[in-house]
């Protein structure tokens, strides 16, 4: 889970959220994510997001791109809030603590192409996802 | 952002024009449910055409929306959701169940339109 030149953003209310995921849809646009990919990298980011705001108060959602023979997005989503005691309950479809529809860790994961996910109670959580482009 | 909502007959039309916020959608779902009652409204279109992104969030509303817009005795319908937007919501296990969509706001005015004609055979 290296995340080296990686660029963040705070996450603190609703108003960040919507900030968080326009500059990393340009970001996507920037590397060359069209479309659909880059509507689901806005999606997830909002998902990921809302989490921090709804669950962990504050936090940061990081972004950055790897070039090489593969190009790809990675984003991660890092708070300190209370954690997730429950990891596998918390994966499931339709879980859900905070009046959601408890789509958010789930749908994200199905949404991108490698999803790890680092928690602990009372310490905070880190999402790491990372989306390959495809040309 | 807040949404512009006009009068149309007996229709509302709310056409959001750009990233909604969390406050703009609440904003949107109070005002609806209100003016159907001032201007005793039997429909309701929202058009999302600018929307590029339909997370959670905004699909639970927008739901909510078309729910307390029926209580209140007019039908909602959601208009110009892309394609793009639409694959990300199904890959996100997102539905609108329960709520009527149209491609346009065309189609969605003719949904209300058959809806408010059909409405007597009920009765």
């Amino acid at each position: 889970m290296s995340d080296e030149g990686l660029e963040c953003v705070p996450v603190r209310d609703e108003a960040d959220i919507v900030v968080a995921r326009q500059r990393g849809r340009t970001l996507a646009e920037h590397a060359g994510f069209r479309g659909t990919d880059s509507t689901i990298i806005a999606t997830v980011i909002s998902e990921l997001a809302r989490n921090i705001v709804d669950y962990a108060s504050r936090g940061e959602l990081c972004y950055g791109l790897e070039q090489g023979s593969t190009s790809a997005i990675i984003i991660v989503a890092r708070d300190s809030g209370p954690g997730i005691e429950d990891l596998a309950t918390a994966m499931t479809d339709g879980y859900s603590t905070g009046g959601g529809l408890g789509l958010g860790l789930p749908g994200v994961r199905r949404l991108m192409d490698e999803f790890e996910i680092e928690s602990s109670p009372g310490k905070g959580t880190v999402v790491w996802t990372r989306k390959v482009l495809r040309s | 952002m807040s949404v512009p909502i006009l009068k149309q007959g007996d229709f509302l039309l709310a056409s959001v024009q750009s990233a909604l916020s969390d406050t703009d959608l609440l904003t949107l779902r109070d005002e609806l449910v209100e003016r159907v009652g001032r201007f005793r409204s039997t429909g309701v279109i929202i058009d999302v055409t600018p929307l590029d992104v339909m997370d959670s969030f905004a699909t639970r509303n927008l739901r909510m929306i078309a729910h307390m817009t029926r209580l209140r005795g007019a039908e909602t319908v959601i208009v110009g959701i892309q394609p793009e937007v639409a694959f990300s919501m199904v890959q996100l296990g997102l539905t609108l169940e329960g709520v009527a969509t149209a491609l346009d706001l065309e189609e969605g005015l003719e949904l209300l339109k058959s809806k408010s004609a059909t409405r007597f055979d009920y009765e």
